[in-house]
This record gives C-alpha cells, sequence and structure tokens, in this order.
C-alpha cells in the first residue's frame, strides 16, 4: 500500500465522515481511494465524498461537515495548501475540528512534483491570518501515517482545532506493508459535541463564527486560543529519540528526511560513532522538551545536525529550543533533491562536529 | 382580543444593527415568517455571509454558521450532505454569492444540491463602504466607478440568476423585490417555494431579492424603493427564470 492509501485507509478507520479534495499530484491516490471507499464503506457513518471544484471549495466544504458535527477531513500537496490557508485561518478561529493532510512537494510557485519539506513554515506558523497554529503531525512510514490518522482526528476533536499531517511525495508515493498494527493510540476516542449545528430541537441555536465586533471580543477570544495552544504544547509534544544517552553528535530530521537520517546512524553507529537521533513526531508543538534536556553546562560538548528537505525551516524551531545552549548546524536542500546519507556523513566529517 | 400579527418565533427580540430603510431587515423577517409556516425552525441550518449580513445570526433564531466570503455555498453542500434531513439555506450578498464566490455559486448549482440560497441584490458593496459590485448597473456611481459603471472598463451587470438557469440541475430560481408590499408578499411566496423544494427533494432553488441600500445609493428610503422600481428592475425584470 502507498502512503497515500495508508492515510486514506487509516482515516476512515478512524471514523472519517466527510471527504472533499481537488485532485492534485501527488496525493492523487488519496483522493482516488476515498472516492472508491467513502461511499462503499459508508455504513451507518453516512459517509460523503465530494470532489471539490476548487481547494477553496475543499477546505470549506470540510469547514460545513465540521460545523455539523461530523469528523471532516482534506488533502492536498503544496500549492493547493496555500490556496486552502484562509479556510484553516477560519476553521482555527471557528474552533472546529478538521484534519488536512499536506504531502508536500518542491516550491515556490507551481514547483515541481518532486518531494520536498518546504511547507514546515506554513504549516507550524499558522500559515493563513491571525494569531492560530494547527496542530502538525509527521509520518516517517506507511505505517505510522495510516497510525497518525486516528491520532489526527482525536486530537482534532479534543481540542476543536485543525489537524494538519504533513508528509512529503516520498512517503505518499512509497509502497510498504501495512499491517495494520494499531498503536494503543490508535483507536477512536468520541468527544460530545455539544456545540454542532444539529438543528435547534429542544435546545438553544447554536452559531459557528470567528467574527467579533464587540470592543474587546476579539482579544479575549484570542486569549481563550493561546490558552489553548499553551495546554498543547504542554501535553501533545512527540517525538522518536534513538542513541541520545552517549551521543555527541544528534541528528534532527523528521518525516522521509528522518529515515536517510536512521541509516546514517546506524552506519555510523557501527562504526563506533557517538551518534544519535532526534525525530519529531509533532511539529507543532514542536519537542523543545527534549531539546531542553541538552541545554545545561554538562551538554554542552553535544552537536545538532538538522537535515532537512528544504533550505532550512525546522532548523529555527531547534535553535529556538537550544536557547544558544548548544551548536545547531543544518543541511538540507529541495526542489528535486533529498539530502543523501553520503553527504549527511560529509558533513559530519568535514565540519568534524 | 385576537392577535394578528406578531414576531415569528425564527425571529429573536433584538434591535437592528441595519441601516434605516435597509431591505435585509424585511428579507430575514420574510424568511423567518416562512420557517415558522413550514415549522422547520428547528431543523434548519443557515449559512450567513461576508457582508452586512454576517451577523445575520443575531436576528435569527435558530442554528447558524457563518462562512468566509463568497463560500457559503460550499460550507451549505457539506451540511445538507452530512444532515440530510436538515433544511439547509445561505444568504448571501451580490459580491459574497457572484464575485468572490462566483466559483462555488455555480458548482453547487450545478451539482444540483439540494439546498436553498436567498440571493440578496442591492447592486452595491454596503459593508466595506459602497463599492462596485458585480450587479452595480451601468452608469451607477459608487466608491470605486467615481463616473458610473463604464462598460468599457468594468464590463455589464453579470445576471447570475439568468446564467444559472442555464444549468440542468438548477430547478427553481425567481428575482424578486422589496420595493413595495405586493411585491413583499411576492417575495416571501418565492421564498417559500424555494424551502418548500428542498423539503421535497427537488434540487437547487435560488431565490434573488433586489433590496435597497439607501445609505450607499445615497437615497431616501423612499426614493431607493422608486430606485429599484424604476431602475433596477429594468436590468434585473422580476421573473420567475426557471
Amino acid at each position: 500500500m502507498t502512503g497515500n492509501e495508508a492515510v486514506a485507509e487509516g482515516a476512515i478507520q478512524a471514523g472519517c465522515q466527510f471527504y472533499a479534495a481537488y485532485p492534485i499530484t501527488p496525493q492523487n491516490e488519496l483522493i482516488a481511494y476515498m472516492a472508491k471507499h467513502m461511499p462503499a464503506r459508508s455504513g451507518q457513518l453516512n459517509r460523503v465524498f465530494i470532489q471539490a471544484e476548487s481547494e477553496l471549495a475543499a477546505i470549506n466544504m470540510v469547514f460545513g461537515a465540521s460545523a455539523a458535527g461530523k469528523r471532516a477531513m482534506t488533502s492536498s500537496s503544496s500549492p493547493g495548501m496555500s490556496l486552502k490557508q484562509e479556510g484553516i485561518s477560519y476553521i482555527a478561529g471557528a474552533e472546529l475540528p478538521a484534519v488536512i493532510v499536506n504531502m508536500m512537494r518542491g516550491g515556490p510557485g507551481l514547483g515541481n512534483i518532486a518531494p520536498a519539506q518546504s511547507d514546515y513554515f506554513q504549516a507550524t506558523r499558522g500559515g493563513g491570518h491571525g494569531d492560530y497554529h494547527s496542530i502538525v503531525l509527521a509520518p516517517s512510514s506507511v505505517e505510522e501515517a495510516y497510525n497518525l490518522m486516528f491520532l489526527a482526528f482525536n486530537l482534532a476533536d479534543k481540542y476543536r482545532n485543525p489537524v494538519i499531517v504533513l508528509g512529503d511525495g516520498t512517503l505518499g508515493q512509497m509502497m510498504e506493508p501495512l499491517k495494520k498494527v494499531r498503536n494503543p493510540e490508535s483507536k477512536i476516542q468520541n468527544y460530545k459535541k455539544p456545540w454542532a449545528l444539529t438543528g435547534c430541537k429542544g435546545r438553544k441555536p447554536n452559531v459557528i463564527k470567528s467574527f467579533y465586533m464587540k470592543e474587546g471580543a476579539l482579544e479575549e477570544f484570542n486569549l481563550k486560543l493561546q490558552k489553548k495552544y499553551k495546554e498543547i504544547e504542554e501535553n501533545e509534544q512527540r517525538w522518536e529519540e534513538s542513541f541520545l544517552d552517549d551521543a555527541e553528535i544528534i541528528l534532527v530530521a523528521y518525516g522521509t528526511m528522518a529515515r536517510v537520517c536512521r541509516d546514517v546512524v546506524d552506519n555510523l553507529r557501527e562504526k563506533g560513532k557517538k551518534i544519535g537521533l532526534v525525530r519529531p513526531i509533532s511539529l507543532w508543538p514542536f519537542p523543545k522538551k527534549v531539546f531542553h534536556r541538552f541545554t545545561g553546562k554538562a551538554d554542552q560538548r553535544k552537536r545538532f545536525l538538522v537535515v532537512e528537505m528544504s533550505y532550512g525551516q525546522m532548523v529555527d524551531d531547534v535553535r529556538l529550543s537550544c536557547c544558544g545552549k548548544a551548536k545547531v548546524e543544518f543541511i538540507g536542500h529541495s526542489g528535486g533533491g533529498i539530502p543523501t546519507g553520503e553527504e549527511i556523513i560529509r558533513k559530519i566529517n568535514e565540519k568534524n562536529i | 382580543m385576537k392577535k394578528i400579527f406578531s414576531r415569528p418565533e425564527s425571529l429573536k427580540n433584538v434591535t437592528t444593527h441595519y441601516c434605516a430603510g435597509c431591505g435585509h431587515g424585511l428579507a430575514h423577517r420574510l424568511i423567518a415568517e416562512v420557517i415558522d409556516e413550514l415549522n422547520i425552525r428547528e431543523k434548519v441550518i443557515a449559512v450567513a455571509p461576508v457582508g452586512c449580513a454576517v451577523v445575520a445570526y443575531d436576528y435569527w433564531n435558530f442554528d447558524c454558521t457563518e462562512a468566509a466570503h463568497g463560500r457559503a455555498l460550499a460550507v451549505g453542500t457539506a451540511i445538507k450532505r452530512v444532515r440530510p434531513d436538515n433544511i439547509v439555506f445561505t444568504y448571501q450578498g451580490d459580491g459574497d454569492l457572484a464575485a468572490i464566490g462566483t466559483n462555488e455559486t455555480i458548482h453547487a448549482a450545478n451539482r444540483g444540491e439540494n439546498i436553498t440560497a436567498i440571493f440578496i441584490n442591492n447592486a452595491i458593496y454596503g459593508m466595506t463602504g459602497g463599492q462596485m459590485a458585480p450587479t452595480t448597473l451601468l452608469g451607477q456611481k459608487t466608491a470605486t466607478t467615481p463616473k458610473g459603471r463604464d462598460v468599457r472598463f468594468q464590463g455589464y451587470p453579470l445576471n447570475i440568476s439568468l446564467l444559472l438557469g442555464t444549468l440542468p440541475a438548477v430547478k427553481y430560481v425567481e428575482r424578486v423585490s422589496l420595493h413595495n408590499p405586493q411585491e413583499i408578499l411576492k417575495s416571501k411566496r418565492a421564498i417559500k417555494q424555494a424551502f418548500q423544494n428542498q423539503i421535497d427533494n427537488i434540487g437547487f432553488s435560488l431565490v434573488e431579492i433586489l433590496s435597497p441600500c439607501p445609505t450607499y445609493w445615497e437615497m431616501s428610503s423612499e426614493k431607493a424603493m422608486s430606485w429599484i422600481r424604476d431602475t433596477m428592475t429594468k436590468e434585473f425584470p422580476l421573473r420567475r427564470i426557471k
């Protein structure tokens, strides 16, 4: 199964009731899978699939389905994500749950269809207008992509917040066996939605809105959002780590890039090099906690090497997390090429970091 | 004593924020009366636009959501698809439905979504201060057409209802007006038909309502009503289009 299909299958099993999207490479297997399986496996959930007329329509359909209390999702790739930003801002502003998948490709502009990780800033900094955050999850295998869809829908409902699943063209296109082995976390958590639009029978009317004209009302609402984001930052940092106890050089990479880095770590470990790996799984909230471990005096011999398929985006978060107390190096490029294991090893040796 | 006139249950007892002579209050009320008469208040989900009527939910006493500017029919599409037993309608101005949201409008209509669209055409952008709308008449002065709309630069008023009428999945389109009591009653009948169509699962229905904006037309309320009758209906004749 491809990563795109695993995401789709995960979404269906996680109780996705509404999916709308617009075709874009390299995530087309996802929309095709949903077109086939959402109606066929509708059951009692009344699953709806719509091929939308635009990325704008797709994300706003997700807004509508979510406002009506359903688990709703869309997917796209980089240029399409730019178009969705308005809708994501409204979803954040209306505090609606939603899952948005971005299988990143090269940019800026139309770019190309090669894998990239250049939308990290867009995903983790909000992306649209206003002070908001989406929760961002980054799978690095087909199996993990499947599993993270449960978490994505659960977190979206729990916090009434957009969740972006950030993969790239490689993950979307590559095939790996999917055993559908669910993590303990991978089950549907049911959250009550008394705010949803269902018709006002037996209760006062519900209103979904992000518009606050009364003096002071918007600031009050923003403070509420900030409080929620703080809670998410405290509770939802996720990462995988290897060999951190004795590592002198720690690679930091997410998604597809982390797979290359893991090979490098295994390779150099065999040669006796004290090297480790941090793989952020949640990109927002960024797993600062793991870096805070290495900002004490005793740890200043540690060196981080951040590897990305971009010209340096996540590296900013690593630097911020280290607060200038650890040395942070970077290697990365995008637009067609993926940093190779040889390149990374060369960098390690060259700089003698 | 018999009570013969009261506020519909679907309308809240609040003070209006709309300008004197504005048509939104009338249109809100007609919708509320229709919803009461059809006994669907507890099933209705409304989608409010961006524009003067964004806060329609402050007046209506049923479930409502906002939609981003122009996206009401995309939002409405999804609500109706996931909740087919509810009654879903959008309420949109000319900028919302026929400029920034033209794409969503045409495609929701073309898919034959079983929803009701109420389209308020006042030939101007009210909330932002009186700029040209897609439906602004030729020669009409606005903040962005200070010398009047000129076909050489701004093209013709967009007759979106006529355009929608050509789509096979669109089942009902009628243009009505609020300029006198007789036309107001006709407007109510059209709104009721559009909701009845949804109840009967007939498909996409749209009612275009010519509505006064005395503030940005820079007219008295009375003159605004006669301007609709004498000028606006020449460009946008009142009739059942489909």
